[in-house]
Parts: structure tokens; sequence; C-alpha cells
């Protein structure tokens, strides 16, 4: 467990770094979702690293792909690429791209970027596996704010209908989106939805909700859900904060994306490293 | 080389797609809740762990199917191709086009004829928006035998493509059943002085007739058949524009971006020449009966045999 809590501040710190030094990339997002990559990639998936195209292994799809960047820092952890390859990010002719592209870099199973189009390849793969009688199982990341989406609602009746158990949604429910709506709230924006359960649960999925921030919650509820012999599709809502591990990002919709001062670049690195 | 009523394009899709689905289990046919026009249903009642049914979801289906590529299966997609094209681009976009995934998609009732339904389900776009993208490849057969043949070449190829098809009966235009179709390669199918027809898809079999109608007159124009739009067969419109006075493009697509203003980027840059392009002009149509709203286009075969042997009077006289 401390293992997959460590990595999850390297995932942050790895972000904030690269954000930092390319003057480039979205900051909240990938905080926010930092745990959920720890532990889907660290302990949850079933993957070859030194194989990425491995037929059997377990695909993921990071649907909101503007959070780019957790991604390949978790993948570079993980080993699918050197992690000095990280200072390339979003630069020309660089297999980093600012949103993942699957024809540049192995370990990428869907190019992403425009959202609410992922959840849809998602289940197309989680079909696959089903038409093949292969035992993979298919992971998304959806962003709350993309959910508004029409399109995410399409692919949920599909895989419903389909009864896609293979299936498994994760919601980054981080309440923030880049802009939003007007509100009470300290940063005076927010993503006023705060019923995604009842949502997924509404379309016939097996929904569990959990702290998208506690590592042995995640990795319970993610057990226990992948487990479940029903052939509903999962979701397990994630409530987070955007912007988690650095306190002056948490919850401010300005963190979406930004780059930081030095002095908050260094502030933000000295609390991860307390971590 | 004689002509004779054909079977539908609609209903050799469907019996080829079952057929390749037999052939091949990688094979799978999805669905947006049209199969009983688009003879997608075929699959369903022959295959049917073959059919997927996506309901009225054009954006998931499209992403469905790079999903489904990406893991080795072989999607084919079908709509209408209003639909398809309007309707999912974006999804074409960055999921199927910009990963040149695996993905077949079949645009139906494509162009004018659309069984009186009129402005919505008219596809007058759909060649514009398809060959914009830089991995698509873009068929438009212009019979059922051709239909056949282009799916077979479809499903060998690895990567995404469009199929242009029409709803309804065309004529055989191409002799025998001996000819070989070849992604990318265009077809002589009548040869002439001065002027030289290019046409594509549905259109080609009225153009066919309107060139034997001018030869019972005496008067011979060339006539080129493209059932491959993208990549285009440059070659043959060059020696086209070296040996003719005068290029006429025919289709059923709106003019301002079609396969006309394809062919004449290749023209413009490799053998300038004087070119009429003819089909739906800059404005939206209506619903119909097929020889009403042919003729209200000017696309019927009488009124092509008049615009073609007005433009040949006029390219010979001067």
């Amino acid at each position: 467990m401390d293992q997959l809590i460590m990595h999850a501040a390297g995932i942050r710190k790895g972000v904030i770094e690269t954000v930092y030094q390319q003057k480039q990339g979205h900051v909240g997002g990938p905080l926010s979702a930092a745990d959920i990559l720890s532990v889907l990639y660290f302990d949850i998936m079933t993957i070859k690293p030194e194989d990425p195209d491995w037929p059997e292994r377990d695909r993921f799809v990071l649907s909101k792909g503007h959070s780019a960047i957790g991604l390949y820092v978790t993948l570079a952890l993980r080993g699918y690429f050197p992690y000095a390859e990280l200072a390339t990010f979003d630069a020309l002719h660089s297999r980093l791209q600012a949103h993942p592209d699957m024809t540049k870099l192995p370990g990428l199973d869907m190019s992403t970027g425009s959202l609410g189009q992922g959840i849809s390849s998602g289940v197309g793969m989680a079909l696959a596996a089903k038409r093949q009688n292969k035992a993979y199982k298919t992971y998304v990341l959806l962003g709350d704010g993309e959910s508004q989406e029409g399109q995410v609602w399409e692919a949920a009746r599909v895989a419903e209908r389909y009864q896609l158990g293979n299936l498994v949604v994760i919601v980054d429910a981080n309440n923030l989106q880049q802009y939003g709506w007007q509100s009470d709230d300290k940063n005076g924006r927010d993503t006023p939805d705060s019923n995604h359960g009842a949502k997924w649960k509404a379309f016939g999925w097996n929904v569990s909700e959990v702290d998208g921030h506690d590592i042995s919650a995640l990795k319970e509820t993610l057990q226990h859900i992948t487990s479940a012999p029903d052939g509903k599709p999962k979701a397990v809502i994630a409530h987070t904060v955007k912007g988690k591990g650095v306190s002056f990002m948490e919850g401010n919709f300005k963190w979406h994306s930004n780059v930081p001062t030095d002095e908050e670049f260094e502030h933000a690195m000295s609390e991860l490293e307390e971590v | 080389m004689g002509t004779t009523a054909s079977k539908s394009m609609r209903n050799v899709f469907g019996e080829t797609l079952t057929e390749l689905t037999q052939q091949d289990a990688r094979t799978v046919a999805l669905d947006g809740d049209l199969g009983n026009s688009t003879r997608l249903a075929f699959v369903e009642k022959e295959n049917p762990s073959a059919f997927l049914q996506m309901g009225i979801a054009e954006q998931n289906m499209v992403g469905v199917a790079a999903g489904l590529a990406s893991c080795g299966q072989i999607p084919w997609v079908c709509s209408f191709g209003a639909f398809i094209s309007r309707r999912a681009y974006d999804q074409i976009v960055v999921s199927v086009d910009q990963p040149s995934l695996n993905v077949k998609l079949v645009g139906s009732y494509s162009g004018l004829l659309t069984s009186n339904t009129g402005k919505t389900h008219h596809s007058f776009e759909d060649i514009a928006m398809m060959t914009l993208l830089p991995n698509m490849v873009v068929l438009s057969p212009g019979d059922a035998l051709e239909a056949r043949q282009a799916m077979e070449a479809m499903q060998r190829y690895d990567g995404p493509v469009y199929l242009r098809l029409s709803r309804d009966e065309t004529l055989d235009i191409l002799p025998g059943s001996d000819r070989k179709f070849a992604i990318g390669k265009s077809y002589q199918l009548a040869s002439g002085q001065n002027v030289a027809c290019l046409s594509t898809g549905a259109m080609t079999p009225r153009v066919y007739e309107a060139v034997q109608n001018l030869q019972e007159e005496g008067v011979h124009v060339t006539h080129l058949h493209f059932p491959t739009i993208k990549p285009l067969d440059e070659q043959a419109i060059v020696a086209a524009a070296r040996q003719h006075d005068h290029l006429i493009t025919i289709e059923e697509h709106f003019v301002a971006h079609g396969f006309g203003g394809m062919v004449s980027r290749v023209t413009s840059r490799d053998e300038p020449v004087r070119m009429t392009r003819i089909g739906i002009e800059d404005a939206y149509s209506q619903c119909g009966k097929d020889p009403e709203l042919l003729d209200e286009h000017g696309l019927s075969s009488d009124a092509l045999t008049e615009r073609l042997r007005t433009i040949y009077e006029q390219v010979s006289s001067s």
C-alpha cells in the first residue's frame, strides 16, 4: 500500500515538474487522477510494459485525454519508456503529444483528446474481448465535466445492452472543469453535478462510490467490483479534488491548465516531498 | 456492351457483408438502427453473432468501431451517408482517422436518391468531408457488382475506408463478369474526341446511358468511371486532360467541393484544361420521386444527354 502511495506522489511530482519545465500542460486533472492511475497501473491491471501490444493485456483508455501528462508519468514510472523522455512532453516531434496519440507512443491503447469519445472505444474493446472469449478487462478514466457530452450516455446505454461486465468506467469526479458555472464556491466556479452514481445506476450499471484519494479504498473497490459475478458494466465514482496534493491548487479551477511560477513550483514540490 | 438491370447496391451490400462475416470471424457489422433499410439486416439474419445493434447513436457507434478495430476486429459501420458523415464527423476524425484504425464506414443512401426523404437524408457533403481526411480511402462504386468487388478490396485493405453506396437499382455498366476492381484505379467505358466525361458512383450508369444516346447520334465522347475517389487515379485524369479539349465531371454531390473539385485540383496543377462540373448546385434539395429529382437537378440520362451534347457542340465549334 505504501508503494502505491509513493507511486501516486511520484506521478504528482512528475506532472508538476514536466508542466513547469515545458511551460505547457494541464495540472489539476492529472493531480486528481494520480491515485487512480497508481492503483490501476501498479496493482489492478494485468499488463506487460516490456510487451505493450500483448494481446491479453488489460486495456486503459484516458477518455479525459487532456490529463495525458498524468498518464505519461505513470507509464514512464511503470517502465514503458525512459523517464527522461518526459522532458519532451508537448514539444514538436515528441511521442508525448498534448493529447494521447496511440500511433506515436507504445502503451497507449487509444488516441483521445476530444471529450466523450474514449468511453465509446472502451465499449468496443470490451465487446472485442467478449467476441474473442478473452479475459482482459477494459478500464476507462472519464471526467465528470466530460460527462456533459451526450456520447458518454450513448455508450453507457450500449454497454448495458450488451452486458459488458468486463468494462470498468472510473469517473474522476473532481467537481471542476475548465470554466464551468458560476457558484458560491470559494473560487466562484463549479461543475454542478452531484448525482453521478444515480445516473450510472439508472443506466443499469453496477455502481460503487469511493474516495478517489484513499488508495486502499480504491484498490478494494476496484478488486471487488471487477470480481462481481453480474454481467453489468461497472462504474466507480471516484470523489476527488482537482489539484489534489498541492494546497494552493486544490479545488481551484484556475489550475485546470496553468504553469507554476518558480516560487509556486518550489512550494508545490516541497509539499509533495512530504508524502 | 449491353446494359442490363442489376440487383440493387444495398442488397448486394447486405449479401456480401454476410459472406465476409462468415469467411472471417473478426468481421462484425454495426448498425445504427437502419438495418432493414441498408440491408445490414441480412447479416443479423444469417450470422447473428456478427451483428451489433448500436441504436440511434452514430457518434458512439463510430467510437465503438474504433475500439473493436484496436483489438484486431474488422468493424463495418453502416448508416445513411448523411448521418454517418455529418453526425459523427469528429468521431471519425479523432477516433478513426487520426489513429488510422481499420474501420470500414458505409454511407448507404448517399447522394440525391434517398427514397423520397428529402433534405435531411441527402448526403451532398460526404465526398468532401471524407476525402479531406489524410488516412481515409473513399470508394464510390458504380453498380452492384462493383460494390461487391469494392467491399472485398476493403476487407483486404488495412485502414479506414468510406464506402459510398446508393439505395436503388443501377445498370450493369461495365462489360463482363471478369472485371477486377482495384483501389485507386479508374476505368474507361467509352472513347471519343474533344470531350471526356468523368463520373463516379451511381451517376456513372446515367452518364453511360447519355454517352450511348450521343453515340447513336454520331457524337463520340470519352467516358471514364472512377469507383475510387481517394486515392484518385491522377494519371488517368492527366491523360484525359492531354487528349481532350474539355473535361466534364458528373456526380451526385455538391459541385463545390466534391469529385469534380478533386479532379480540377489535379488538372490545375498538372494539365490545365477547360472543365464543366456537373452535380448538385449550391442549394439544398427537397423530397420527390427519383425521376423527378433527377430531372430537377439535370442529372437524368435524358437531361445529361442534352447537357453533354451542348458542351460537345460548343467545344467542337470553337
